[in-house]
């Protein structure tokens, strides 16, 4: 079947409806990457397999990542005409339990970490209650939840909400009704000129205003026009777009078509890294899906629109994430970067002029189009419009994957939503941005998370990596692990960045060996400066900031281990050089 | 035809013309290892970065930046010198031993480098890539690429192993900056020993030496009107165009 109005998409609502809220009992597993790794598949089976012997009517399906993701595998129980509720750290056992005491008509309640009782359908501005079952009063609402209560789910609207390979799912969450708006009641430039006016910018970290990167890419001369999607996420602790992709694909798709429309390309990309074989697989049947409603191909939603999508599967190189490295790995040749300008926008694959958004602002998209640019700009802050997604990691409370309003401060992120240190040790540090980024220090965690706040304050707001570090870590030990990743993937076409992050490593590798010099605190500079002025592509521009955010704040822990040989945080092994190795007991 | 004033003095170039073409046709001194005139810029070396100071202050590298009108360009520029150094540096680091490298740093000021060396104090490759790009682009043979990433790039054969598609042009060594490619001819093969790789030589047909890459035969075809020179090899090629050129004169001569 084709689709070709909105009554057609409408029509596809009740078959999403059936399995999202089904008039019988309703298993749901989070089972994506986060997970599977807790051991979500074999939970799974325990349960399909204790529900055949039980005999149990109750419809179990997988979900993707809500999250919460320290505390997977999530599993939630769903009774008819109510809400779900939601078990945390499952295990088989507990799985098998849970299933008998169901086919005994008891729901669990001890254990049940949270309901919920409300589901909001933000493309339609619509918020669905569900009546609380009695004997759950006790268990909190999930937006009442610490880790929940002030996060604001834009991009990850669906995720843990949907079955991610059911389209009729996110049909009936609204999806796909922004791109019937925007070829229908949108020229290509409306839909641009929307984009602009809600000032949405690149999710993907650089933050440059995505309306205006479409203009440009709409404007430049030529029939053929590409878009990609970024999806080649490489920063280490950092994992927002795979949760998207496995967990919500058609958001990004229905970015990318729209993305597509508004600046004349027929021809789209999703550059995925092969490491994420799952967002593989779910956006493969994303499309394939899209493709048979004819959501996607040819004569789209019968605007006479086409437009088709192509997976590329990036091979593990980091540099890939760069545009025009990225480009040149989808050509078929070598991926390294080329010197800008010209910019993709104007001169990109194939020559032609591309544009390249990130996962998270492509699934923004949708959401501008039906709510307006208005809408979007009262979320957030001046300037700074909308939410940004963190993968909240490291010496924290709560980890997962959280979404916040930009503009609140460090501080409300962790303490609010992170709560805490994991472990009463003080929290000293975020690392923000991942290889490209910085630490800012617990004495800045009053900033506001924008675009320019955190530039100034030595980092960048970067692509969501967000790592917690408490007092154990070493922040000379921190930019050293960051500089052995850049040197490790530094494509080496530059002298600058292949040369610079070498030397850069090898003198944080004497520092936290206890063999550093005093001079070495000037050397890393001067080094740093150079390699930020002369390398040739953003990821040797921005390789330094690690080292020169770390001296920035904490340069009485570089002395220690230059002038002292000495580790404040006691994570180095220090071997005094002054001190033959033949006397060290 | 843009005008823009480099080191103070204003100069016009020709559209499409790159910032390193306007300081060279300003008569501008600045050394380069990854540009070559015959092949596309490629932005590897940094040796050529310049610091732009309007229409807006940026230090870029010159050879792949588009000269634009009214642009004002410094090369001497302290930031840009700075890096300039730097990367001499970088590079005497990694091949203490070229006569090309010390030579170039030492035009800059750098006598000693206080880094390390890549583990090979030999190393004369400093990856500008060139070989790569002639053979690739000008050659069209792809015979050499890139293997690796970062500090452990280097140029190879195909998994370092003799190249099938080497047709043995010698345009690697030629343009390579640094003179880091070994080629020698041993009887009746040409070793390229950087590249693993050997071919055969054709014999010429009037003294039997071999001398040309089985290969390159196809050059020939390419310049019909002396193909009966381009058959043999350089020492009976000069005697026969010498012959060809005795016939002429005397027959002017004896007319």
């Amino acid at each position: 079947m084709k689709i070709t109005s909105a009554e057609d998409i409408d029509a596809l609502r009740p078959a999403g409806e059936a399995t999202l809220h089904p008039n019988r009992m309703k298993i749901c597993v989070g089972m994506a990457t986060c997970g599977l790794a807790a051991g979500a598949d074999q939970m799974y089976a325990a349960l399909k397999q204790r529900i055949e012997q039980r005999g149990l009517d109750v419809l179990l399906t997988p979900t993707g990542c809500i999250g919460y993701c320290q505390q997977e595998p999530l599993v939630d129980v769903r009774l008819p005409g109510s809400g779900r509720v939601i078990y945390t750290q499952m295990t088989r056992p507990r799985a098998r339990a849970l299933v008998d005491e169901l086919a005994r008509g008891n729901l669990p309640l001890d254990s049940a970490w949270a309901v919920i009782d409300t589901e909001q359908i933000l493309v339609e501005d619509q918020e669905i209650s569900f009546p609380r079952l009695a004997g759950l009063a006790a268990v909190p609402a999930l937006a009442h939840q610490p880790f929940f209560a002030s996060q604001l789910k834009l991009v990850l609207r669906n995720c843990g909400y949907i079955d991610p390979q059911r389209i009729e799912e996110t049909i009936a969450r609204g999806g796909y009704r922004a791109l019937h708006r925007a070829l229908t009641d949108f020229t290509p430039q409306q839909v641009i000129d929307e984009i602009a006016l809600a000032g949405l910018r690149g999710r993907g970290g650089g933050g440059f205003s995505t309306g205006r990167k479409w203009q440009v890419a709409r404007d430049a001369p030529g029939e053929s026009k590409y878009i990609i999607c970024n999806a080649d996420e490489g920063d280490p602790g950092a994992y927002m777009d795979r949760t998207v992709l496995e967990s919500d694909p058609h958001s990004v798709l229905e970015g990318l078509i729209i993305g597509g429309y508004a600046i004349g390309a027929q021809q789209g990309y999703i550059y995925v890294r092969d490491e994420y074989p799952l967002a593989v697989e779910r956006i493969s049947n994303a499309i394939r899906q899209a493709e048979g409603l004819g959501l996607l191909g040819e004569d789209i939603l019968g605007s006479g629109f086409n437009f088709a999508i192509e997976i590329v599967r990036g091979a593990g190189a980091f540099v890939c994430g760069e545009e025009t490295a990225m480009i040149a790995s989808i050509e078929g040749g070598l991926g390294e970067p080329r010197p800008k300008p010209p910019y993709p926008a104007t001169s990109g694959l194939w020559g032609k002029p591309t544009i390249i958004n990130n996962v998270k602002t492509l699934a923004t998209v949708p959401l501008i189009l039906i709510r307006g640019a208005d809408w979007y700009t009262s979320l957030g802050a001046p300037g700074n419009s909308g939410t940004v997604v963190f993968s909240l990691v490291g010496q924290v409370a709560n980890t997962g994957l959280v979404e916040i309003p930009l503009g609140m401060t460090l501080h409300e992120l962790l303490e609010g939503i992170g709560g805490g240190s994991a472990n009463g040790k003080a929290i000293k540090a975020v690392q923000t941005g991942g290889p490209s980024g910085g630490c800012l220090p617990a004495s800045r965690f009053d900033l506001p998370i924008t675009y320019e706040a955190m530039k100034d304050a030595g980092s960048i707001m970067g692509s969501g990596g967000m790592v917690v570090l408490d007092e154990t870590a070493c922040m000379v030990d921190v930019a050293r692990y960051f500089l052995e990743f850049t040197t490790l993937e530094s494509c080496g076409k530059c002298t600058a960045c292949r040369e610079g992050t070498r030397h850069l490593q090898a003198i944080l590798d004497r520092l936290t060996k206890g063999q550093g010099a005093p001079e070495d605190l000037a050397l890393l500079e001067e080094i740093s400066e150079a390699v930020r002025t002369g390398s040739l592509c953003g990821l040797g521009q921005t390789a330094p900031n690690p080292v020169l955010s770390t001296l920035r704040y904490f340069r009485e822990e570089y002395l220690a281990h230059a002038v002292e040989h000495h580790c404040p945080a006691g994570k180095c092994t220090m071997t005094d050089p002054k001190i033959p190795a033949a006397l060290e007991a | 035809m843009p005008r823009l004033i480099i080191d103070s003095q204003e100069i016009q170039v020709p559209h499409g013309a790159t910032l390193l073409q306007a300081i060279r046709s300003a008569g501008v001194a600045l050394p380069t290892l990854c540009y070559w005139e015959g092949l596309p810029p490629y932005g590897a070396c940094r040796l050529c970065l310049v610091e732009i100071v309007q229409p807006q202050r940026e230090v870029v590298a010159a050879c792949t930046y588009p000269a634009e009108e009214g642009m004002v360009v410094e090369t001497q520029g302290r930031r840009a010198e700075a890096v300039r150094k730097l990367m001499l540096e970088f590079l005497l680091a990694r091949c203490p031993t070229s006569a090309v490298i010390r030579s170039l740093a030492g035009e800059a000021g750098v006598t000693e480098s206080r880094f390390p060396s890549n583990g090979d104090r030999d190393e004369l490759c400093v990856l500008c890539g060139l070989c790569v790009r002639v053979c690739r682009d000008a050659v069209g043979a792809a015979a050499i690429g890139f293997a690796n990433r970062g500090a452990e790039r280097k140029v190879e054969s195909p998994f370092n192993l003799h190249s099938e598609a080497c047709i043995g042009c010698g345009a690697c060594a030629a343009v390579c900056p640094t003179g880091a490619i070994f080629i020698e001819d041993v009887g009746s093969k040409r070793i390229l020993h950087t590249w693993n790789t050997s071919v055969e030589l054709q014999p010429c047909p009037r003294c039997g030496q071999p001398y040309a890459p089985d290969p390159m035969a196809f050059l020939r075809e390419h310049v019909e009107a002396s193909a009966h020179l381009y058959g043999l090899c350089p020492a009976c090629r000069r005697k026969a165009a010498l012959e060809q050129l005795d016939v002429v004169r005397d027959a002017s001569f004896y007319r």
